[in-house]
């Protein structure tokens, strides 16, 4: 437990002028028998980019999941412990799921449009809420289409087919349909994994203004991406967290042997 | 030759083999029954020719040569003919004479060696009668009310006119009888339904007198009507027996056929090209558009179109969402277990279960069971005649839904399992819950497969014959099940179906030779139905599927 203890130590990972947006506690996670998390602790800040990074099936997209409770839908999973999201357990029997995860929006690896227009796409999570007002979603839809990068590409044709969109622009319309019911907080699972260069430099971008307003949490296999886009970064590997520490610090100067053989590219 | 096996040819000529053969397979049905559908409707040449009898007489015979075979001489000493000469083969021709009211049967076999001096007169005459089938012989003389009103050439063109009068008659007539009296019959019907209502309520007697006085006065009113209704009747069936035409048959005997009798007539002999075309399609157009005649082995079969029609897409509006929502919930909402295997075993072995089982069912449960409560519950004025305890339009629909649900559910469990799961991740991490996710995102985007058992469902339930002949198809239903008195469309009725016709025509005709050609022809708008039916639904699964394209896929 020493290792963790030095992690949480505020001033040296310098969370000490942050305010703490997502709080894991002891958090364990089970696939039936077997621990897929193992006793996470962890402190996301607010309106900062936290990049989890790790070899595949290390458990980073899985402990994502928790945070808007994602792996409800497994039926064999098991969860232990506690996040607190401001200071409430979003595990708490009270907590309406579905209400959650209006506020932790969440884009997936392979951009997943739905089967309906651009305009409809972005409209969804709004119609879901029981807004009619044409004018509200047609201002929503312009502004969370600005906010994701992709307005003007996309603003002769609102009206047309989704999946007619190249696959940055589906990513980049995703984000669109997760900004557009303002959550707080925005989980990016590997966005730039299934894209070509420019439209991976496009929603690193993208990252880098949203964080202004969204706290984000992105897993990637991109070690390079880690370091440009996030202000904090979480190694896990085989269901632990190693080492959790700016990013500056730990592509510089991490304090565990494994980051660095990880980082430096000698496993993984 | 091991080298050759292993490049895999064999292979690839067993398989366009197995193509080849369905494709021959498939093209002989369909060419047969075209062939022989469509050639019924060309008008064919009037042979007349001279008839030896084995008496040494000689007759006279009118006919349409409707084909020939060889028969060995063995055969026909056999079945007790003399032959004069010594040949091995005889070829032997099957005439259609016509003129059942004077010979008796209108088809009848000959020998070559019987028949000599073949002509073809100019001035036969083809009437289509509306009883007695066809008659075959040579126009005299037109008479109005006993008076000769054309003969010779005029005779022609003063015929086709007085018989498109009568025709229009004939329209009139019928447009009474089924229309206007039988809506006067359903009011009649109605009234006395009312007061057998209200005697079985116990209601008190002043109602029932009340009724029973303003009934009198309605009853009063409408045989006023009906009594109207039926002078004009008269006249009418009076106006179609003005003209009479005056024919001879080819031995010679005269005859007196009412134009009202007459569907249409016409000289195949002097006919041109263009005018067999012509008649062709107008044949064709009144076979699809008449109803039947002569215990169905003439006229048309459009009450049997429509009936098909009727019940597939009736079969359809209720095979649709039932399919749809059982394999929602075992997809979607069922949890996985062995109960839920048992389920699905099921569903899919009721795919398998010979249909007339599904007739039986339908017969001692829907109709027996259900109709007669329904009956007992609604209709309980009109027993001991059943409205819905009989056979009919509903069952028949509905025993074949249920013929077509495991058709349904497999496809669209298939189509929803199909769905990718990131657009369900998608749609949830949005804040949906599930049954949102399901009713905006993954039933639409499974329309196609949903089609997919729904084209599948009609390809079987038109063709289907089995269980209706218990549920509700019939012989010759008097009406159409769709017609303008409310409701509409009168779901306890019985009807026509073309798979039955098809049957009934080839099987339990009264006149074989008369009804072959028929039967081919039913087939032939059978299948014709079927492959609309089906690709306009492909066509609607196509237009689903460009809406829902995704990359995925």
């Amino acid at each position: 437990m020493t290792q963790q203890q030095t992690i949480l130590n505020d001033a040296e990972l310098n969370l000490a002028d942050e305010k703490i947006k997502l709080e894991v506690n002891d958090l364990r996670l089970y696939y039936g028998d077997s621990l897929a998390l193992k006793n996470i602790n962890l402190r996301i800040p607010e309106k900062r980019v936290t990049a989890f990074i790790g070899p595949s099936g290390c458990g980073k997209s899985t402990l994502l999941r928790c945070f808007n409770r994602m792996n409800d839908l497994v039926d064999i999973c098991r969860i232990e412990g506690k996040i607190l999201m401001d200071g409430q357990n979003i595990y708490d029997k009270k907590v309406d799921v579905a209400e959650l995860r209006r506020q932790v929006g969440m884009v997936f690896q392979k951009p997943n449009p739905f089967p309906k227009t651009i305009y409809e796409n972005v409209a969804y999570g709004l119609r879901l809420q029981g807004v009619k007002d044409r004018r509200v979603l047609d201002e929503v839809v312009e502004n969370s289409l600005k906010g994701a990068a992709l307005w003007n590409e996309v603003k002769d044709r609102l009206h047309d087919n989704a999946f007619g969109l190249s696959g940055g622009q589906q990513q980049r319309l995703v984000i669109a349909r997760a900004i557009a019911i303002e959550p707080e907080v925005l989980l990016l699972d590997e966005p730039a994994s299934a894209l070509d260069p420019i439209s991976t430099l496009k929603i690193e971008e993208l990252i880098y203004e949203l964080k202004d307003k969204y706290t984000i949490v992105i897993v990637t296999h991109n070690m390079q991406q880690a370091a440009r886009v996030s202000d904090y970064t979480a190694f896990m590997y085989m269901g632990d967290l190693i080492e959790f520490d700016a990013t500056n610090k730990m592509f510089t100067n991490p304090s565990q042997q494994q980051t660095e053989d990880y980082i430096t590219g000698r496993f993984g | 030759m091991k080298a050759w096996f292993r490049t895999g040819t064999p292979w690839i000529w067993l398989n366009a083999g197995a193509i080849a053969l369905s494709l021959v397979m498939v093209l002989g049905v369909l060419g047969l029954i075209t062939v022989q559908g469509a050639s019924h409707f060309w008008p064919a040449d009037l042979q007349q020719v001279k008839l030896t009898k084995a008496d040494g007489s000689t007759q006279m015979i009118l006919a349409e040569l409707v084909r020939t075979e060889e028969v060995s001489a063995t055969v026909l000493k056999d079945s007790g003919i003399k032959l004069e000469t010594q040949a091995e083969f005889y070829q032997r021709h099957l005439l259609k004479m016509g003129n059942r009211d004077l010979y008796g049967r209108d088809f009848s076999w000959f020998l070559q060696p019987q028949l000599s001096d073949w002509s073809q007169p100019e001035n036969a005459i083809v009437i289509e009668r509306r009883e007695w089938g066809n008659f075959y012989g040579f126009p005299l003389r037109l008479l109005q009310e006993g008076q000769v009103v054309a003969e010779g050439d005029k005779l022609l063109t003063e015929l086709q006119q007085r018989i498109a009068r009568a025709n229009e008659i004939y329209q009139q007539i019928a447009l009474i009888e089924k229309g206007d009296i039988g809506r006067i019959n359903k009011k009649l019907e109605a009234l006395r339904l009312t007061e057998r209502k209200l005697q079985l309520a116990q209601a008190d007697a002043a109602t029932l007198q009340a009724h029973k006085a303003e009934a009198l006065t309605e009853k009063a009113a409408l045989d006023a009507e009906y009594a109207a209704l039926q002078q004009q009747l008269e006249q009418l069936y009076a106006a179609t027996k003005r003209d009479v035409l005056l024919v001879q048959s080819a031995e010679g005997k005269e005859l007196e056929i009412s134009l009202g009798n007459i569907v249409h007539a016409h000289f195949p002999n002097a006919m041109s090209t263009t005018d067999k075309l012509q008649h062709y399609v107008a044949a064709i157009w009144n076979f699809l558009s008449d109803e039947p005649r002569e215990a169905n082995t003439e006229g048309g079969i459009f009450p049997a179109i429509f009936g098909t029609v009727t019940m597939v897409i009736l079969m359809s509006i209720i095979v649709t969402p039932f399919g749809v929502l059982a394999a929602i919930y075992l997809r979607e909402y069922a949890k996985d277990g062995p109960l839920l295997r048992v389920i699905r075993i099921s569903v899919y072995n009721l795919a398998g279960v010979p249909s007339i089982v599904y007739g039986v069912f339908g017969l001692g449960f829907f109709v027996y069971i259900m109709g007669g409560s329904i009956d007992a519950l609604f209709y309980p004025e009109s027993l001991p005649s059943p409205t819905f305890g009989t056979p009919g339009l509903f069952w028949a629909s509905l025993t074949l839904a249920l013929l077509t649900l495991p058709v349904v559910i497999v496809s669209t469990e298939e189509g929803l399992s199909r769905i990718p799961s990131t657009i369900r991740m998608g749609s949830l991490a949005l804040g949906a819950t599930k049954s949102e996710t399901l009713w905006k995102v993954v039933v639409p985007l499974a329309t196609p497969a949903m089609m997919t058992g729904l084209i599948l469902a009609i390809a079987r339930a038109a063709g289907e014959v089995a269980p209706l002949m218990l549920v509700g198809v019939v012989k010759l239903a008097p009406t159409l099940p769709v017609d303008g008195n409310f409701p509409f469309v009168h779901l306890d009725q019985k009807i026509m179906h073309l798979g039955f016709h098809v049957y009934d025509v080839g099987f339990q005709s009264p006149n074989v030779e008369a009804s072959r050609p028929l039967l081919y022809a039913t087939a032939l708008v059978l299948v014709i139905l079927i492959m609309v039916l089906n690709l306009a639904a492909i066509q609607l699964r196509n237009r689903l599927r460009e809406k829902y394209r995704s990359e995925s896929d």
